[in-house]
């Protein structure tokens, strides 16, 4: 049984995967927790890799979470294996850029645990999870425009003037009072 | 298929002669725990399509965070699951302290303890009253759960001055020492607190209603449990050992014995028994706790709280909440503030496999379904 740090994950992936663009980012911070960038068009088969691989079983998905970088978005996965009982491996999967080509594969079909946390991360961030069963905003309504989370949101002022769908009340509610 | 229902409906969904009828139940129903909606399609009263519903307390707490200082955001932690807020201090404490590499003196690790195995005890003391209230039971179960967590809650107001919104971890240790007297106080309190929990056992779990009303109902099988994501009661109520407490043995834990409960079935009653189960594990290591802790101090003083830049990079962090994982993922660029605050939330993700667990069930077994999950919306939508 080998120990589960993301140096160790990645020989396995290479030596199964040898095409697949797998590699390491160093994390500077002294929780020592690397990460494995994987290119986002070979990310559903790596994640199925590491779901069912024998020797990693990394059968939890704990954490999903986007981030918005200067000139691409992120989605960053924070896997466990139960099974062993070993973990987080983080896996990280990058949009081209923060406009246009922002999606990304959705890991759902193979963790089901990704499926409102990928939803929140299209809600907050505006990252397409291409695949996904249901992608639908989370939090904010579904008449929302703008992504909140991302860095160059900018809130408005009055948010009595946010459309919502209760805003065709208020003309009705004054029409009867006229 | 459209599915709309913001109006009861009644549609042929199904097909010839089928009718359905859509309902919305919720955000306002007394049994979501808050505001909650699931949109649900039932054939007659069975539930053939759920959809839930959030966002109703959607108040960007993560964009928050990123406003503010690191430490700023501590009490708003509180506000996260505010049954337990101690447990929310805690995980954000050990994120950041991961990022930070700080280390925690021995009487702070021991005071987390005790603080927050209290917090478990009072959080599945309350789902007790909880459930019942689900099931049509209202009123006095509640008010015997609630006469027990107000005795816990006084002592966290001694402690932190306050019931509720604490405000009681620092990185590297907690807030302000236990007064005079709390330990005596609380070591008594634990001491009577099993005569309550054999009544409330008694009272309910020889209860016939109460066991056909949770016996057999969405039965969540180990593997199905773990690739939903879910954690806490709810994943070992399934059979699955797996305690953060033991796995990642943070604090002192490591050094305190106590027992992982996990259920047989998965059934909502094994949901429900795991609390009962669970809390008086608690009362283990609150006892070994209070026999154990040292003196000293209860901060690192190399950390500088105000003004607190942790070096450049990432860390996830989590502990074994009273509801499941709670983890934080933070991210820092060496400033005052995070670049990245995200919390791992185990009210919500324990809700995936919700209409996995409710297809086939009765309208009214979904409240059930619901409350054995134990959920806050204050963490489900942040």
């Amino acid at each position: 049984m080998i120990a589960l740090t993301p140096e160790t994950v990645l020989v396995r992936v290479h030596a199964a995967l040898p095409e697949a663009r797998v590699e390491l980012l160093n994390n500077p911070s002294p929780s020592g927790q690397h990460s494995l960038v994987v290119h986002r068009d070979d990310a559903l088969k790596v994640a199925e890799f590491l779901k069912n691989d024998p020797e990693l079983l990394l059968d939890f998905a704990s954490n999903v979470s986007g981030v918005d970088y200067a000139d691409h978005l992120e989605a960053v996965y924070h896997l466990f294996s139960i099974a062993k009982k070993q973990g987080p491996i983080t896996l990280r999967m990058r949009t081209g850029d923060r406009d246009h080509d922002v999606a990304v594969p959705s890991l759902t079909r193979v963790w089901k645990s990704a499926d409102f946390q990928e939803r929140e991360a299209f809600d907050l961030f505006g990252i397409r999870f291409e695949g996904h069963p249901d992608l639908r905003r989370l939090l904010m309504w579904d008449e929302f425009v703008d992504h909140p989370l991302r860095k160059d949101y900018v809130a408005p002022d009055d948010y009595q003037y946010e459309p919502t769908p209760h805003g065709e009340i208020v003309p009705k509610a004054a029409a009867a009072q006229a | 298929m459209s599915f709309s229902p913001h109006t009861v409906s009644l549609s042929a969904a199904n097909g010839a002669g089928a009718s359905t009828l859509d309902v919305s139940l919720g955000p306002q129903h007394p049994s979501t725990h808050g505001v909650f909606r699931m949109n649900v399609r039932m054939d007659g009263e069975t539930i053939v399509k759920l959809q839930p519903v959030f966002g109703y307390l959607h108040r960007n707490h993560e964009k928050l965070a990123e406003k503010n200082s690191w430490l700023g955001s501590m009490p708003y932690t509180d506000r996260l699951d505010y049954i337990c807020p101690i447990t929310n201090n805690w995980a954000y404490a050990v994120a950041v302290e991961k990022l930070a590499g700080i280390e925690v003196p021995e009487r702070a690790e021991y005071i987390r303890v005790i603080v927050g195995e209290l917090t478990r005890i009072q959080n599945h003391t309350a789902f007790l009253g909880f459930i019942l209230g689900d099931m049509g039971g209202w009123g006095s179960a509640l008010m015997y759960a609630f006469r027990e967590r107000e005795k816990i809650l006084d002592l966290f107001e001694w402690l932190t001055g306050a019931r509720m919104m604490v405000n009681y971890m620092r990185f590297g240790g907690v807030r302000c020492d236990l007064p005079v007297g709390w330990l005596e106080k609380a070591r008594a309190y634990v001491e009577t607190y099993p005569a309550f929990l054999d009544e409330m056992e008694q009272l309910l779990v020889g209860n016939e209603i109460l066991l056909s009303r949770l016996q057999g109902v969405a039965v969540l099988s180990g593997e199905r449990a773990i690739n939903g994501g879910l954690s806490g009661p709810v994943l070992r109520a399934s059979g699955v050992d797996y305690d953060i407490r033991k796995v990642d043995g943070y604090g002192v834990y490591p050094r305190l014995n106590f027992r992982i409960p996990r259920g047989t079935v998965g059934d909502c009653f094994d949901r429900f028994m795991m609390r009962i189960l669970e809390i008086r594990e608690s009362i283990k290591i609150l006892q070994q706790a209070f026999a154990q802790i040292p003196e000293g101090p209860i901060v690192n003083p190399a950390v500088k709280q105000r003004g607190f830049k942790p070096p450049a990079g990432e860390a996830y962090g989590r502990i074994e909440g009273p509801k499941g994982e709670l983890g934080f993922h933070l991210i820092s660029e060496g400033g005052e503030k995070p670049y990245r605050y995200h919390v791992r939330p185990p009210s919500l993700i324990n809700l995936t496999l919700l209409e996995e667990m409710c297809l086939g069930a009765k309208i009214a077994d979904v409240m059930v379904i619901l409350g054995s999950i134990d959920i806050v919306l204050g963490e489900v939508d942040r």
